[in-house]
């Protein structure tokens, strides 16, 4: 839809600008005085970009498309085995978190949340690296370590969100 | 002086002409009807030459008394026939009033199934009724402007909802347009419209924060900037928080001050009057007196401190900001990534406001604008844009988002979230479910709107079943159901068992919004009223609907014919030339019926048309074997 080479690594700028080139063709906007069909029409491209354009932006999202556009299973529901050093890992960052939370240190939280997205910028590096080669395997175990540290960001969101309340 | 176009009759006026289109901001406590005159926004004044129309609406037996400064001067001496801030009453239970507003309100409210009616001296009034009287008033204004100056008809108006609004509170809004007999070219988010106002007057380019805190809500939107596109990034806020409040903190404040009790509803309504009067004065010096002159036999006052009205109402600025801070987060961005705070609404002329707000941003928010203007600014730009008065090349591009989280009702009273908040529309998501008993042949569904997990906890939308499911053992059914939220942010929902095909669908409105039979009797009310010919006015409309198809049509076979085959084109032409012939006529039905079919006829031709205009947009590009 997009024109873009099927690769993890796009240039976020021309995604940007293909995104506004087709919604600028496409957007309901642009067929306010357009019959009842065209508008319907419009709305259905311009929701298709909107869909296309949310996942090639998201990493995670692009990734695991990318994955499946492959042919490989993520297996996020059935497959839970991770790697025993990951999990350790995983356990600190919540453990992290819940103390935080328990003593109400937004400072301790504010912290948590700017290690753990430097974390996931080299993580997304390496599965850049990985994806582009062509090593799926590696990558689908990157991708589903990635989820995890997605969920811990939300709980360090919503720790906050209760403590500014 | 420009030269005059006369058209010959019965000739359609030149596709160039400029077609007036307004944008009103219908607001809590004032709206504003604004329009793009030669390039430049401006608001329509009143004949006295005030740009506000305060949002009061005052009834009498015969009907609406009076609407504007007019009603709004009534409101102490005839407070329960005087209905003012009705907009907090759009697509609300009378639970949810009492829960938001307590026992306070001077009104006789009527519990209706899903919306609250207030019941005046001119009978039940539904909130939509009451906006669709503000709304009227404003219309008229636009057309007396028209009138003294060019002409032409009103093509339709953009009009400006809270971005924390959520699906039955924009229906209302848009029903009420409706009855007021209103085109709507589209439902824009009030800060998405402060952000055009400002964004195109000053090139800005980067993230910007608009801070929208009106009389009786609150909108936190973080936008990208960016070569004419306004892209919402997240939106947060409150619909039941606004300048009102701090009215009221400040009323609590001076009835325990002065130790008063058992208020009749002219003492209450005069006490507001003063808070907002008090708090008014309170943006220019750092005391005053806030004076109780409640009935004749008492006149009294307080000292009142700035100092003390901040401590009041320090709860309320807090909730704003923690609002805002979660929009932030939502959009994945800290403060100093934020260029700049545009501040709209009245209520941030409060000292405490544009200094919380500038310590959070760690900048001096912009406040180089009319706080009460923006909005009403930035919506006439945009229906100027929506009805076709800007060239290609000369325009720009919103993508706006849904501010709540749209879900379903699961198992246990749950809610499974099938569209995010923050979602930029139009958006669609389809979600599969399945049966829970063997043989089950009917499911119902609930469609929710909300963060919270337990339905309960959400705003129930709307509720449909899908009946006629096979006999299948208990998860052998696959249930899909879609939902499309469109470009003005509302949904609707449809449903489908895959392995038969059996179809439910609904427009979501009969939870909280109003049915299209309540609608048709409101319009019928209006109507005897007035004295008004409905049919004249029904045919008239399908008039109008009918030229703009002939139009568009002609447009797309001039431009795009090509992509037809020599049967189909004639096919859509023979339909046109029928359509021409009923148009002439006065069978509204008839023409109905025809648009509707020239609409099914060149569904087809659409979709081609939007398939060669995107291969157009990327060629040039070199597109590798797989691509995106």
């Amino acid at each position: 839809m997009f024109g873009l080479p099927a690769r993890f690594a796009i240039d976020a700028a021309s995604l940007d600008t293909a995104f506004r080139e087709v919604q600028a063709q496409v957007h309901p906007d642009r067929h306010a005085g357009a019959g009842d069909a065209g508008r319907r029409v419009a709305m259905q491209w311009s929701t298709r970009a909107n869909e296309a354009y949310q996942t090639l932006k998201n990493p995670l999202k692009r990734a695991t498309y990318l994955l499946e556009l492959r042919g490989a299973d993520i297996g996020a529901e059935n497959n839970t085995a991770m790697e025993p050093a990951f999990l350790m890992q995983q356990m600190e960052w919540r453990e992290a978190v819940e103390d935080a939370t328990g003593a109400k240190n937004v400072n301790a939280l504010d912290k948590l949340l700017r290690d753990l997205r430097e974390d996931k910028k080299l993580r997304y590096g390496k599965l850049g690296a990985l994806l582009d080669s062509g090593a799926d395997a590696p990558a689908v175990e990157a991708v589903r370590q990635l989820m995890f540290l997605e969920k811990v960001e939300d709980d360090i969101g919503h720790s906050l969100e209760a403590l500014d309340a | 002086m420009a030269l005059l176009q006369i058209s010959e009759p019965g000739l359609s006026t030149a596709p160039h002409q400029h077609r007036m289109a307004v944008g009103i901001d219908l607001g809590t406590t004032n709206s504003l009807v604004a329009t793009v005159k030669s390039g430049a926004a401006a608001v329509l004044p009143d004949i006295t030459g005030r740009p506000l129309l305060p949002s009061v609406v005052r009834y009498d037996a015969n009907g609406v008394n009076a609407t504007g400064y007019a009603a709004q001067s009534q409101q102490v001496s005839d407070p329960r026939n005087t209905i003012a801030s009705v907009k907090r009453f759009m697509g609300r239970g009378l639970a949810d009033i009492r829960a938001t507003y307590g026992e306070k309100l001077p009104y006789d409210f009527v519990d209706a199934p899903g919306m609250v009616s207030l019941n005046t001296a001119a009978g039940v009034k539904s909130p939509v009724e009451i906006s669709a009287d503000i709304l009227s008033a404003l219309k008229a204004r636009a057309e007396q402007s028209m009138f003294a100056n060019d002409g032409g008809e009103l093509v339709g108006a953009v009009i400006t909802v809270p971005a924390y609004f959520d699906d039955a509170q924009r229906q209302a809004t848009k029903d009420a347009a409706k009855l007021a007999g209103i085109n709507v070219l589209r439902l824009l988010n009030e800060p998405t419209a402060a952000a055009i106002a400002y964004g195109l007057d000053n090139a800005a380019e980067g993230i910007y924060a608009v801070y929208d805190l009106g009389g009786g809500t609150f909108d936190i939107s973080i936008l990208k900037l960016s070569k004419g596109v306004f892209e919402v990034l997240a939106t947060g806020g409150d619909s039941a928080l606004g300048g009102d409040d701090f009215d009221r903190a400040l009323a609590a404040w001076a009835t325990r001050e002065a130790r008063l009790t058992v208020l009749t509803a002219v003492q209450e309504r005069r006490l507001l009057v003063e808070a907002r009067a008090a708090k008014e004065r309170l943006s220019q010096g750092d005391a005053t007196f806030f004076s109780l002159s409640l009935d004749f036999e008492r006149t009294a006052g307080l000292h009142l401190t700035r100092k003390t009205f901040e401590a009041l109402t320090e709860k309320l600025l807090k909730k704003t900001l923690v609002a805002t801070r979660k929009a932030l987060r939502d959009a994945g961005l800290s403060v100093e990534e934020v260029k700049g705070v545009v501040l709209v609404g009245g209520a941030t002329r409060m000292p405490q406001v544009r200094e919380a707000v500038g310590t959070l941003f760690g900048q001096k928010p912009l406040t180089n604008l009319n706080p009460d203007e923006v909005v009403a600014l930035g919506a006439a730009m945009q229906a100027n844009l929506l009805a076709g008065n800007r060239a290609p090349g000369d325009d720009w591009l919103l993508l706006d988002v849904i501010p709540l989280s749209l879900g379903l009702e699961t198992m246990g009273g749950l809610a499974e979230k099938v569209i995010p908040r923050n979602s930029t529309i139009p958006v669609a998501r389809a979600q599969e479910f399945t049966t829970f008993k063997d043989g089950q042949s009917a499911m119902a569904i609930h469609v929710v709107q909300g963060e919270r997990e337990l339905v309960s906890d959400c705003r129930s939308l709307a509720r449909f079943e899908l009946r006629g499911i096979p006999a299948m053992v208990a998860g052998a059914a696959r249930i899909r159901v879609t939902f499309q939220v469109d470009a003005d942010g509302l949904l609707s929902v449809s449903a489908r068992e895959a392995t038969t095909g059996v179809e439910a669908a609904v427009v979501v409105k009969p939870s909280y919004g109003l049915a299209d039979d309540e609608i048709a009797r409101m319009l019928k009310d209006s109507f005897e009223r007035a004295g008004d010919d409905m049919q004249l006015r029904a045919l008239k409309e399908q008039q109008v609907e009918a030229e703009q198809m002939i139009a568009a049509t002609a447009a797309a076979l001039a431009q795009d014919g090509g992509l037809l085959n020599a049967e189909e084109r004639a096919g859509i032409e023979t339909q046109i030339e029928q359509l021409k012939q009923a148009n002439a006529g006065t069978d509204h039905r008839a023409i109905k019926a025809l648009v509707d079919e020239v609409n099914r006829a060149t569904e087809e031709f659409a979709a081609r048309r939007m398939d060669q205009s995107i291969r157009r947009a990327l060629t040039g590009r070199k597109l590798d074997e797989v691509s995106f």
